[in-house]
């Protein structure tokens, strides 16, 4: 398999922090990546730099094997990389529809086109099974938290996305609707998708992933075959992995 | 996910959307759904002011005129005007307080351009656009601070209040007061349709509600979107009509003396930027993003919204209309005066969108809420003036029914949250 998303010797400091020195990082079509990691880690920071919400200081994004600069979330999105962030979002003052097309409604000379939305919205929610929703003109303050979650997910794969960053998607749902979310992670995996799973939860991550990156204080501590390592050793390399490489010279 | 999880808990009246049944009768459960759920629209506005109307037709003698009400609507437009602003800078969650003398610098620089013999004199219509894009300017520096620079809106627009009066003080303690004798500019607030003229104008307003939704049945033919209430369109149809030719039967009824009156100008002005300012808020991928920044400013940065370009167009658009319901209140009384602008403008703008239902923390409102505030702050204002009521009593009332409209809608609000709308 080629890979989709190939990052080289990242770096990204705030002030003194280095929120990531020298991190590799591989994600390719057709595969869940779980990225894990404690809290401090660096997770965010590096999808942040993906999505083109922070540019990074140093190192090289190859995107489908050509390299690529992201300096907005526009240009991730003309890639077509699509972030579900765990605070999802949404605008809880407009409808699902009006969430959905979010910052790239149909229109004709800038007068929007509802009946296109509407429809599309609609289709979109049928063809991941999202049925829960009642109508696709409630606002968005009015559904719950795993409605919430399948809104944004709709948004991330309507667009005809290549990769798809999931931060934390189950943190906030129950048994039943997390199982829903994790079947709706590994759908988007066969579907040809390239897909990112940010979680902390390892029982998610070895349900969905084929492959796990560990980041550890801002560096990559190691790249797990899911179904060649355990819980446990993942569980080592978050708390005490240590670089197989040194930061700023590739290996 | 199961459904359980949508449906309201606890003792919420349960939404029966879907069981309403069509025609008259679907009318009536609608009502009484949003009735029951708080979801009141502008009902309770137009109730009030269809009560206070009928009070002071019982209490004032002179009220209940077609002079008077002609006089209510050129007195009303100006400050309508600028609430319309007020709208779209609290839908960003933002406010504006330098309107008042912005409007005050419209007035100043429409005057100043118009002067015979001051070397600079221009046609009217040139000295109003210039004025209202001075305005705009304005409005631009101002949003560009709180935009790209971060500072609070509230500061940098309480920085403009100063400011900019402080211009119109130097400029008009040196220079007395400015009469504006250019007929294009003094029509705007003044001039008279004809009766036909104002028919003509009642039947075009009346056309375009309808036109809209024709327009969107039309679009969405076709597809599988659910088909509007009939009922619904036309008693909305029939009340924007009635309310058109309404206005215009009791304009044209009027007689000043023997000459007779008419629709004024100056009301037609409102209604046309009323139009305008709807289409832009509702209809253009704009306004979607007006109301997407005001909700959630954040994700409407990570969706590849321009944030700052959006504040700074909003903030023009408040100069903008600042300016010009102050050419309309300059054109009022022929000339910028000391006393510029007039009374509590800038408070009688903000509370006029506030009664209308926008909300000042962003994301809520319609710009109809800020045409129905200035109407009904208007009708109050001008009704207990012709009580010959004290300025004291009539800060005090205005102040009562600010506090009232915004109650009611806080409990509106907390109804419908907890049937889940």
């Amino acid at each position: 398999m080629s890979s989709l998303l190939e990052i080289r010797n990242l770096s990204k400091s705030f002030g003194s922090v280095h929120a990531l020195s020298g991190v590799d990082f591989e994600v390719r079509a057709g595969e869940v990546m779980a990225l894990v990691g404690d809290n401090g880690a660096g997770k965010s920071t590096l999808v942040k730099c993906i999505a083109g919400t922070h540019s990074p200081d140093g190192g090289e994004v190859l995107f489908e094997g050509s390299p690529v600069h992201i300096s907005s979330p526009k240009d991730a999105a003309k890639l077509g990389i699509e972030v579900v962030y765990q605070d999802l979002a949404l605008c809880d003052n407009l409808d699902v529809v009006q969430n959905m097309y979010l910052g790239r409604e149909a229109n004709r000379f800038q007068i929007l086109n509802e009946a296109t939305m509407e429809h599309h919205t609609s289709e979109t929610l049928k063809s991941l099974a999202v049925t829960t929703i009642r109508s696709v003109r409630q606002t968005v303050a009015t559904l719950s938290g795993g409605q919430r979650q399948s809104v944004a997910v709709a948004r991330a794969v309507m667009w005809n996305s290549k990769l798809v960053i999931l931060d934390e998607p189950t943190a906030a749902l129950g048994v039943a609707q997390t199982e829903q979310v994790l079947e709706l992670v590994r759908r988007l995996g066969q579907q040809g998708l390239g897909v990112i799973l940010i979680s902390h939860n390892l029982h998610d991550v070895f349900e969905t992933a084929d492959r796990i990156t560990v980041l550890r204080l801002g560096r990559d501590v190691g790249v797990f075959e899911r179904k060649s390592t355990t819980q446990q050793a993942v569980v080592e390399a978050i708390t005490a992995g240590v670089p197989t490489k040194v930061a700023g010279i590739p290996a | 996910m199961s459904t359980a999880d949508i449906v309201g808990k606890g003792s919420a009246p349960k939404l029966e959307e879907d069981e309403l049944r069509g025609g008259i009768a679907g009318l009536w459960d609608r009502a009484w759904l949003n009735l029951r759920t708080g979801n009141l629209g502008p009902v309770p506005i137009i109730v009030g002011e269809i009560a206070v109307v009928i009070i002071f037709a019982f209490t004032a003698t002179n009220f209940f005129t077609a002079v008077n009400f002609v006089n209510l609507i050129t007195e009303s437009a100006g400050t309508a005007m600028l609430a319309f602003g007020v709208v779209f800078v609290l839908l960003l969650g933002e406010i504006d307080l330098s309107i008042g003398y912005v409007a005050g610098i419209g007035a100043l620089v429409v005057a100043e351009l118009q002067l015979p013999g001051s070397g600079h004199q221009l046609n009217g219509i040139l000295a109003m656009l210039i004025a209202v894009a001075a305005c705009a300017g304005i409005g631009f520096i101002q949003g560009g601070i709180v935009a790209w620079v971060g500072v609070p809106s509230f500061v940098v627009t309480l920085g403009g209040f100063l400011i900019w009066q402080g211009v119109i003080l130097n400029t008009l303690e040196q220079r007395g007061t400015i009469i504006i004798q250019d007929r294009w500019i003094n029509y705007t607030d003044l001039y008279i349709f004809s009766p036909l003229g104002g028919w003509l104008i009642a039947i075009v307003f009346t056309a375009l509600y309808p036109i809209s939704v024709l327009y969107k049945w039309v679009v969405a033919r076709g597809t599988q979107i659910a088909p509007q209430n009939w009922g619904l369109v036309a008693a909305k149809a029939i009340g924007i009509g009635g309310a058109a030719f309404g206005t215009v039967a009791i304009a044209n009824h009027g007689k000043v003396i023997n000459s007779p009156l008419g629709l004024p100008l100056a009301g037609v002005i409102v209604v046309f930027f009323f139009v305008v300012l709807t289409f832009l808020a509702k209809w253009t991928t704009f306004g979607r993003h007006v109301y997407a920044v005001g909700g959630n400013a954040e994700a409407a940065r990570r969706a590849g919204i321009n944030v700052p370009r959006i504040k700074i167009l909003v903030f023009m658009i408040s100069g903008a209309t600042a300016g010009i319901g102050g050419v309309m209140f300059a054109s009022q009384v022929n000339s910028v005066a000391l006393t510029f602008p007039p009374g509590n403008l800038l408070l009688n703008a903000i509370a006029s969108a506030v009664i209308g239902g926008v909300s000042l923390f962003g994301g809520r409102g319609e710009v109809r809420g800020a045409l129905l505030g200035a109407l009904l702050i208007g009708t109050l204002q001008n009704g207990l003036n012709t009580l010959n009521i004290s300025n004291g009593w009539i800060y005090i009332v205005t102040g009562l029914v600010l506090l009232f409209a915004v109650t009611l809608d806080t409990f509106a609000r907390r109804l419908q949250a907890r049937s889940g709308r």
